[in-house]
């Protein structure tokens, strides 16, 4: 495996908000006669506030699986994933069930590919979940869910219905306005504009831009290289040196 | 003869500890239990944390079912604690307290919903007496008051208002079941245990419980202890899952977690098993 990391000074001074090193991931399939597949090898990097990484790699070289580690969906086999989680320094790979939660509700947002809907719970509400769980007033989370819906091109009508009758586009969009609403200080992107017209991209890499401009640490999976090479100021290539 | 030995009692220093100087709910260390000589529950040992919602999931027979009974003290293990942090911050063991204490605690702290609610209802009286009746029970006896609770709760749940004077035994299954939900939350208990509670609904019914139920235990920080066999339903309301086979706990972690990297070959069997949990 060779991995590099090409630095830019754009964000060299900010202090790290997110610091992986030695980590490995190998799934075990005990089911299949206990085959096992190794998703990723080595991996080491770090994420600045104000700072967007972007992984690299061909198809099947584990970038989602080293988000979902990060995120804590995943578990690791080795090595560690610190966040900057209030002031202190937290290990996804080790740390209880119960501060992952905290650090999920708090500090990490997570722009997963697919949106989970949840039966008869309208789309502005699942935007809003996020805040109104750390607190804000439930209107005022409902209007903010509202307003950026709006921004990302989900008109007032459809954002009442539960999305699971939503098309692929219009499912990521809502997603995205999930991850991006509660302004998590890490924040992960796991192909953000892989379904979406070049109006909704724009509106993407603006997201993007404000979120770096208020501090946010973001760690991305962009295949669209125009995308990349708006937002990412460093890329980290995962490659491997033989297929799985 | 008993199959397992019993273990240390050290609830506050469980391993996921957040470090934050919260203790569990319940804490449950080296719970055995047998049928005769078939082994139900073996050395079982959880957590559960204010507000949390933990799914108990595994196959019909893994004692999912004993489990519970254990936990409310309804069945006796043969060894084993359940340590339950009672309001004024002392730790009791629920199969340690005298019966009176015990059937107490159960009525202020404690709700139970049963899978099928015509087991957790009173079918014969009207669903507004079936929500006020546990307030009845702790003392309260001012008429207009308890109408107006049941009225509150049956609202909340979904049912209609003008429905509070006619008997369960009148209502679908879904509503029963939404009916059984009140009438456990009405005196604001601090943990529910609920036993496969949307089993046995029609698909649609399903959805609208389980929304109901997520919305409620989000809104009264409940702590919920949800034994189901769907993992779809433990991936909707559960924060962390506790998978069980042949009696013992053979994987727990976050329920996104457990459900997308099992680690275990029986959960990895489960999981395989439903179409898209």
């Amino acid at each position: 495996m060779t991995a590099a990391a090409h630095k830019t000074d754009a964000a060299a001074a900010s202090p790290a908000m997110l610091e992986v090193s030695g980590l490995a991931k190998t799934f075990t399939l005990h089911i299949q006669g206990g085959v096992r597949i190794e998703a990723f090898r080595d991996v080491a990097f770090s994420v600045a506030a104000g700072e967007c990484l972007a992984l690299v790699g061909p198809s099947g070289s584990g970038k989602s699986s080293v988000l979902r580690v990060v995120a804590g969906n995943y578990l690791a086999q080795h090595g560690s994933v610190k966040l900057r989680h209030r002031g202190q320094w937290v290990d996804m790979a080790t740390a209880p069930h119960r501060r992952v939660q905290e650090v999920r509700r708090l500090s990490l947002g997570h722009v997963s590919q697919f949106l989970r809907a949840i039966p008869r719970v309208p789309a502005v509400e699942i935007v809003a979940e996020p805040l109104i769980r750390l607190g804000e007033e439930r209107a005022a989370a409902l209007a903010r869910a509202a307003a950026l819906l709006a921004r990302l091109g989900i008109g007032e009508r459809l954002m009442q219905l539960a999305p699971a009758t939503f098309s692929g586009g219009e499912q990521q969009r809502v997603n995205i306005a999930r991850g991006f609403i509660a302004e998590p200080p890490i924040l992960l992107l796991d192909e953000p504009t892989a379904s979406l017209d070049r109006a909704n991209r724009d509106t993407v890499v603006a997201l993007i831009g404000e979120a770096k401009a208020r501090g946010a640490a973001l760690l991305g999976i962009f295949h669209d290289a125009d995308v990349r090479a708006r937002v990412a100021d460093r890329t980290y290539s995962l490659a491997k040196e033989t297929a799985r | 003869m008993i199959p397992c030995v019993s273990v240390s009692f050290d609830a506050d220093a469980d391993d996921d500890d957040a470090g934050d100087g919260e203790a569990p709910l319940l804490a449950v260390s080296g719970l055995c239990f047998a049928y005769g000589a078939r082994v139900a529950l073996a050395d079982v040992d959880l957590t559960v944390w204010p507000g949390e919602v933990l799914a108990v999931a595994g196959e019909s027979g893994s004692g999912k079912t004993t489990l519970l009974g254990c936990l409310s003290g309804e069945l006796a293990p043969q060894a084993g604690r359940v340590g339950f942090l009672t309001r004024d911050g002392k730790r009791v063991d629920m199969h340690r307290l005298g019966e009176a204490e015990r059937r107490r605690l159960l009525r202020t702290d404690w709700g139970i919903v049963r899978q099928n609610p015509r087991d957790g209802l009173r079918l014969g009286v009207s669903a507004g007496a079936n929500v006020g009746e546990p307030l009845m029970v702790l003392g309260h006896r001012h008429y207009g008051w308890l109408r107006a609770q049941a009225g509150d709760w049956l609202d909340r749940v979904e049912i209609p208002t003008d429905r509070i004077d006619d008997p369960p035994a009148t209502f679908s299954g879904g509503m029963q079941q939404r009916l059984q939900i009140a009438r456990n939350l009405v005196t604001d208990p601090r943990i529910v245990l609920m036993d496969e509670p949307t089993g046995g609904l029609d698909v649609s019914v399903q959805a609208r419980l389980l929304d109901l139920l997520r919305r409620l235990v989000a809104d009264l920080d409940l702590a919920v202890v949800l034994v189901t066999h769907d993992l779809a339903v433990a991936r909707l309301l559960a924060d962390r899952l506790v998978v069980m086979k042949d009696g013992r706990i053979v994987e727990t972690g976050l329920t996104d977690q457990v459900l997308d990297d099992p680690q275990h070959a029986y959960t990895q069997l489960l999981v395989s098993s439903v179409l898209q949990p």
